[in-house]
């Protein structure tokens, strides 16, 4: 108890020094929690992809359609459970600027692949009776403050033309993680009117959402689909939805792995930070082990008292940055709403921040305590005076 | 005669300095009876401080031999000797040297955190050992809220907490006053005669040396 009062009260004799060093080692850990937080949100599409639903595209990439003909033939495949199809609208409301994906769907056939969606039976009802109905997701909904019976036009930029929807109602997620940003309508509505304007381009969609009743056999499902339509003009590419998702992320894959490093650099910098301190302390305070070592003091006490002071330091600038993270990530994730759905700090970051602070305690005091325990009683003890 | 405590047989230390070889103890010995009170006086660099130190095993001989308390001090190794420090030696510096964190309570209970004694017993030791050096009530002062005595006294109070064998004091008067310092060679003084203690005392001061039972002087190394 008394070692601890001691280390307690070492830990405070430069208190704005020992501030300082909190502070630095409270702001290294947001930085460090934000960067895996932001690499998480990044992944999240891939970590939370439904094992039992496969993507299949225009094996000439995503920004190919496929007939609305392959349809029947991908539902005759063994262990496909139901098949259903989108298109990425990719339009804008107001302001190209104001980001937020616009899906055509398959009606509410559609929407029962995405079960971690949560919407109210009666939405559904008036979703299959209205052609330009539409159900959007609760975070674009309120950022864009609207109202149910709304009446919304957006801007088509890969179909042409001004297009008018009603919102009808508002899905929410299941879990916290769902992206909530979608805007959902559906896809017979952008098709008759592609009939009419641009027949050439009738009947396209730009992927296939196969439900499957195993998820084992998802690899031999999908080789089945894909050779269904090797020979033809529209040969696909068929993948899990996670395998798809990762094909976005690996499009930003330099990004992401910068975010990495800098993550880990991070962690150097709290570690010089705290080494630095702890350098200092146990320079100035080299004459006092030496009296600590006259009195009958070893190196392992020694040691204890530079650690201990380092831990101490290390642990109060992880919790001080661990308590400041949540709302950091919060208001973060507000400002980044539009890009990043699902702002929600990874499980695992509490526990690899509190290991980095505990760790950054340890390697921080190595190198003052083995100078400490080195230097003899008598070199200790002429620096007094 | 009593039986001496502190026996240093042919001893010789030199110390290296930029390469330079610098002989401070030239086969050296000296013998120090139980309840002794050793003056070492001498200039500067003559090594007396050196003396001190191998008798208090925080340095080790090139060659000689350092028995205290029975102990072949030079022979044992780190952790043993810091063990056998903490029984047997109680150390005074110049300086102080209290931790400034701790009270003086605390200071005088530090080295009885070594050993196994309770809680309860630890306290009964240290409200002792102060109101020996008179600072019974000032055991939750700070060292910045004491005088230089008075320092020097809650050192002492260490020094003696662990009822050690051979006090070892290294110019204890070198940083006091007049009058605090005849109040601590007063209290050196009834350590020796009162308890019966061992004391080795280095010193330039020809008033403190008077204290002791018996003055030594060294230079360059040797007893004279």
């Amino acid at each position: 108890m008394r070692v601890f009062k001691l280390i307690y009260m070492n830990a405070l004799r430069h208190k704005l020094r020992t501030s300082l060093t909190i502070l630095g080692i409270a702001v290294a850990i947001m930085a460090f929690g934000l960067l895996r937080t932001v690499v998480s949100a990044w992944y999240l599409g891939v970590t939370q992809a439904a094992p039992d639903r496969l993507i299949t595209r225009s094996k000439n990439g995503i920004t190919f359609t496929l007939p609305l003909a392959q349809k029947q033939a991908i539902e005759r495949i063994p262990g496909v459970a139901a098949v259903s199809y989108s298109a990425w609208f990719g339009g804008f409301y107001k302001d190209p600027k104001d980001f937020f994906p616009q899906i055509a769907v398959e009606g509410v056939h559609g929407l029962s692949l995405y079960p971690e969606f949560i919407i109210d039976s009666a939405v559904l009802d008036v979703f299959d009776k209205e052609p330009n109905a539409a159900i959007v997701g609760k975070t674009t909904f309120d950022r864009f403050g609207w109202k149910i019976g709304d009446a919304v036009r957006l801007t088509g930029m890969i179909y042409p033309g001004n297009w008018d929807f009603v919102i009808r109602g508002v899905y929410t997620g299941r879990s916290e993680a769902t992206d909530l940003s979608q805007f959902l309508f559906n896809f017979n509505y952008l098709d008759q009117r592609m009939q009419v304007k641009m027949p050439a381009r009738a009947g396209q969609v730009g992927w296939w959402v196969i439900k499957i009743d195993d998820p084992a056999k998802s690899a031999a499902i999908c080789s089945a689909v894909d050779k269904e339509f090797e020979n033809s003009s529209d040969a696909t590419l068929t993948e899990t939805e996670a395998a798809f998702q990762q094909g976005f992320v690996a499009m930003a894959g330099t990004i992401v792995f910068s975010l990495q490093v800098i993550s880990f650099l991070v962690i150097g910098v709290i570690l010089l930070v705290a080494a630095n301190t702890m350098a200092m302390t146990a320079r100035e305070r080299i004459s006092e082990y030496a009296v600590l070592k006259t009195l009958g003091f070893n190196g392992k006490h020694i040691i204890g008292l530079i650690a201990g002071e380092s831990l101490l330091i290390a642990c109060l600038g992880g919790v001080v940055g661990m308590i400041f993270l949540i709302p950091l990530l919060h208001g973060v994730g507000v400002a980044l709403k539009q890009w990043f759905p699902a702002f929600i700090i990874d499980p695992d970051t509490y526990p690899q921040a509190a290991a980095t602070a505990v760790l950054v305690g340890i390697l921080a005091a190595v190198f003052p305590a083995w100078r400490a325990i080195r230097v003899s009683i008598v070199n200790g003890l002429r620096r007094i005076g | 005669m009593a039986a001496s405590v502190v026996e240093v047989q042919n001893v010789s230390k030199q110390y290296h300095r930029d390469k330079v070889e610098i002989h401070v103890l030239s086969n050296l010995s000296l013998s120090i009876p139980e309840g002794g009170f050793v003056a070492l006086m001498g200039p500067s660099g003559s090594g007396k401080t050196t003396l001190l130190n191998l008798i208090a095993g925080i340095d080790r001989p090139d060659s000689g031999q350092v028995i205290v308390a029975g102990t072949a001090v030079h022979s044992l190794g780190e952790s043993q000797l810091a063990k056998w420090r903490t029984r047997h030696i109680g150390f005074i510096f110049q300086f102080y040297n209290l931790l400034p964190v701790l009270t003086a309570y605390g200071n005088v209970e530090l080295p009885l955190l070594l050993t196994k004694l309770s809680s309860k017993e630890r306290r009964e030791h240290v409200e002792t050992a102060l109101n020996l050096v008179g600072l019974g009530d000032r055991m939750k002062h700070y060292p910045r809220q004491l005088s230089g005595g008075q320092e020097q006294r809650v050192a002492i109070a260490r020094a003696i907490v662990t009822d050690p064998t051979v006090i070892v004091a290294d110019e204890p008067t070198g940083d006091l006053d007049k009058q605090s310092a005849t109040e601590i060679l007063d209290l050196l003084g009834r350590l020796n005669t009162e308890f019966g203690k061992t004391i080795v005392m280095v010193t330039h001061d020809p008033r403190a040396a008077e204290r002791a039972k018996v003055v030594r002087h060294l230079d360059k190394g040797e007893l004279n």
